[in-house]
């Protein structure tokens, strides 16, 4: 049975479908016939054009879940949809917290399984390849599904670029939330925006990290000011988000963010797997550790032994000095 | 308040891993310690028992061959006792499975919260507890980095891409933690001893009603069909800073046109 027709989950966020589902729709146009969309939310509807320009045909919108946690209802009406007979092939789903939330949720609502962590996706005949780096991407394992359809991929941001086929605008159809029980009691009370200044993390030209080696939370503004001399973004391993240095939001790795910049710049950072996996796609990697041993070497193009609390200063005199 | 905490039994993330060839699983051998990642979970736990002036933290762990090296750190940690089940029949079970089995011993301990990591260390699907959550018929508040528990309540900072959410949830509940949420303690050498004798409910499959078809490599719904190398970075320059390393730097911006 060959893949007809596969759903991708739209996320919004300041009311346009975020990249990662973008990707997603592009993605699935390579694979199926068929691309549907799957949103929710006060703004859905108006990402129809959107989505449509990415091949979907028809967007799925789920309506608005007002104050709760979008995982059981929007979950609940996808599993609605299929129990009316409406059964996609696959199912594509961003790895964002409430991606992984709808995933995990629809996973026991179909009793279907899911496979996350994927990198990259490939049709072979009847059936779906999944990509995934294992121990930091020094190794790729393929997986596939036994089970019965719909399977359920959680992806990746910027595993595959997006880019829009010039189709119009999806046909928009209700998928009503069902009555919900206990499941969906989570409820949001108040919301907090981090203030960011400069390019977002994940969509930068230049990512300048630092990490425990800067010894401590004050001297991550050298970071901060060799990343706005490069007009990038600041980033940060977990190991200094968990010491509170820095706001979870600089996070770059497996529970952070993916980057995939043209430069990234490692400071005082080891190259623990976990933080390859979110950095390792960068065109161009300098890392600066006094540990000539550290595994960030391994992927760095350019590497310094040294102290960053040398190198880096005068790094940001010379960038000063030529204006 | 009754507190449940899934705490995962992992082998040493330090020491080097390896995938069985047949089977394209991780090789479990030799002895599993507390994943750091649930070592959170625990402390948040005891924490949270503490204030609620009552109440004890049980642990929840599927792990192969009645292995309870973690769970005995996490008893030596505070916690009351610990559900374990081991059974042949479990291995190569997927995440869905894994949540049946964690949901089903969960149920036993009857509690007012449950507690998970985020993701695992070592096989980090990142579902689990959410699916087990639905599977109990639990509302479910993911990526916690600060919990309190008042008047039948639970209230959460959830992470989010801009930031983080004020989230309220009546219990019972399951709660996810990300690393750094609370700084777990180290057990004492009194709690050490005290671990020794803290009982583990040790079950197998039959026990909690599971079908065993339904878990395991047979019932797991998908599989890894190959494992490469990946394609590797092709080796940088690496220079020793004598003082003028920044230079080198500044010249490889400049070939990249970034200044
Ligand atoms: C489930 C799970 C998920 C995880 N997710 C992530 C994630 O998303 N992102 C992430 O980053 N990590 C993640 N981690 C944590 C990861 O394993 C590492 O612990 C973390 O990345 C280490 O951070 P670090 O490199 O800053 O610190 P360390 O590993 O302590 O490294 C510090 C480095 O600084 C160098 N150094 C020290 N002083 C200097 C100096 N003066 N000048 C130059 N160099 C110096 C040292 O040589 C060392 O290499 C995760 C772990 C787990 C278990
Ligand atoms: C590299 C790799 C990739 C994998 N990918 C997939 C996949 O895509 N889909 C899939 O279904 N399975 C996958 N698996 C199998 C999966 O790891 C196992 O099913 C495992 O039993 C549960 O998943 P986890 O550790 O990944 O759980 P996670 O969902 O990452 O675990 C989150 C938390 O749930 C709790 N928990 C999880 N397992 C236990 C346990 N045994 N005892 C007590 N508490 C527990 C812990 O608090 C844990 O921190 C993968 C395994 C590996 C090694």
């Amino acid at each position: 049975m060959s893949i007809e027709k596969i759903w991708v989950v739209v996320e919004i966020a300041d009311g346009n479908p975020i990249s990662s589902s973008l990707e997603l729709l592009t993605q699935a146009r390579a694979m199926a016939g068929t691309v549907e969309a799957l949103s929710w939310g006060p703004d859905a509807a108006k990402a129809a054009g959107e989505v449509g320009s990415f091949g979907a045909t028809t967007l799925y919108d789920v309506g608005d879940i007002g104050d709760a946690l979008p995982g059981v209802p929007v979950a609940a009406a996808v599993k609605a949809l299929v129990e009316a007979g409406n059964r996609p092939d696959v199912i594509l789903i961003p790895t964002t917290y409430d991606g992984r939330d709808i995933a995990g949720r629809l996973s026991a609502m179909l009793d279907l399984p899911v496979i996350t962590n994927v990198v990259g996706l490939s049709e072979e005949g009847d059936e779906v390849r999944s990509e995934h780096g294992l121990f930091g991407g020094a190794k790729v394992a393929v997986a596939r599904f036994t089970a019965q359809r719909p399977w359920i991929f959680v992806v990746r941001a910027k595993s595959f670029a997006a880019e829009a086929s010039g189709g119009g605008a999806a046909d928009v159809m209700p998928a009503p939330v069902p009555e919900l029980g206990a499941t969906n009691a989570a409820k949001i009370d108040a919301r907090h925006v981090e203030e960011q200044s400069g390019p977002k993390l994940d969509e930068a030209d230049v990512v300048v990290s630092g990490g425990r080696g800067l010894g401590s939370a004050e001297n991550y503004a050298m970071i901060e000011e060799l990343a706005k001399l490069l007009k990038g973004a600041a980033g940060a391993s977990r190991a200094i988000v968990d010491a509170g240095w820095v706001p979870y939001s600089h996070q770059v790795g497996q529970t952070g963010k993916t980057v995939k910049p043209t430069l990234y710049i490692a400071c005082g950072i080891s190259g623990a797997t976990q933080h390859l996996v979110g950095m390792k796609g960068s065109k161009n990697i300098v890392a600066i550790n006094k540990d000539q041993d550290a595994p960030i070497f391994s992927v760095a193009d350019l590497g310094i032994v040294g102290d960053v609390h040398k190198v880096v200063p005068k790094l940001i005199e010379a960038l000063k000095a030529r204006g | 308040m009754n507190v449940v905490v899934c705490v995962k039994q992992i082998p040493d993330p330090a020491a080097p891993q390896a995938l069985d060839p047949d089977t394209k699983t991780l090789v479990r051998e030799g002895k599993l310690i507390l994943d750091d990642s649930d070592a959170y979970g625990v402390e948040m736990g005891l924490q949270l028992a503490e204030q609620a002036g009552g109440g004890e933290v049980t642990l929840v762990s599927m792990a192969p061959g009645g292995e309870t090296s973690g769970l005995r750190t996490a008893l030596a940690m505070g916690a009351a006792k610990a559900i374990l089940v081991s059974d042949d029949a479990l291995k190569g079970s997927d995440a869905l499975a894994t949540a049946k089995v964690l949901a089903k011993a969960v149920e036993r301990a009857q509690p007012d919260l449950v507690i998970a990591a985020t993701e695992s260390t070592d096989g980090y699907t990142g579902t689990t507890p959410v699916q087990m959550a639905e599977l109990l018929g639990m509302p479910s508040v993911t990526f916690a980095k600060k919990v309190a528990v008042s008047d039948g309540t639970v209230r959460v900072e959830r992470q989010t891409e801009a930031g983080y959410d004020d989230v309220e949830c009546p219990l019972p509940a399951v709660v996810t933690v990300t690393a750094g949420v609370v700084e777990p303690r180290y057990p004492s050498f009194k709690g050490i001893m005290a671990a020794k004798s803290k009982p583990v409910d040790q079950l197998t499959v039959a026990d909690l009603g599971i079908d065993a078809g339904q878990v395991g490599l047979g019932g797991a719904g998908q599989e890894v069909t190959q494992v490469a190398d990946a394609e590797a970075r092709a080796g940088g320059e690496i220079v020793v800073d004598e003082g003028d390393a920044h230079e080198q730097v500044v010249r490889f911006l400049e070939q990249l046109k970034l200044v």
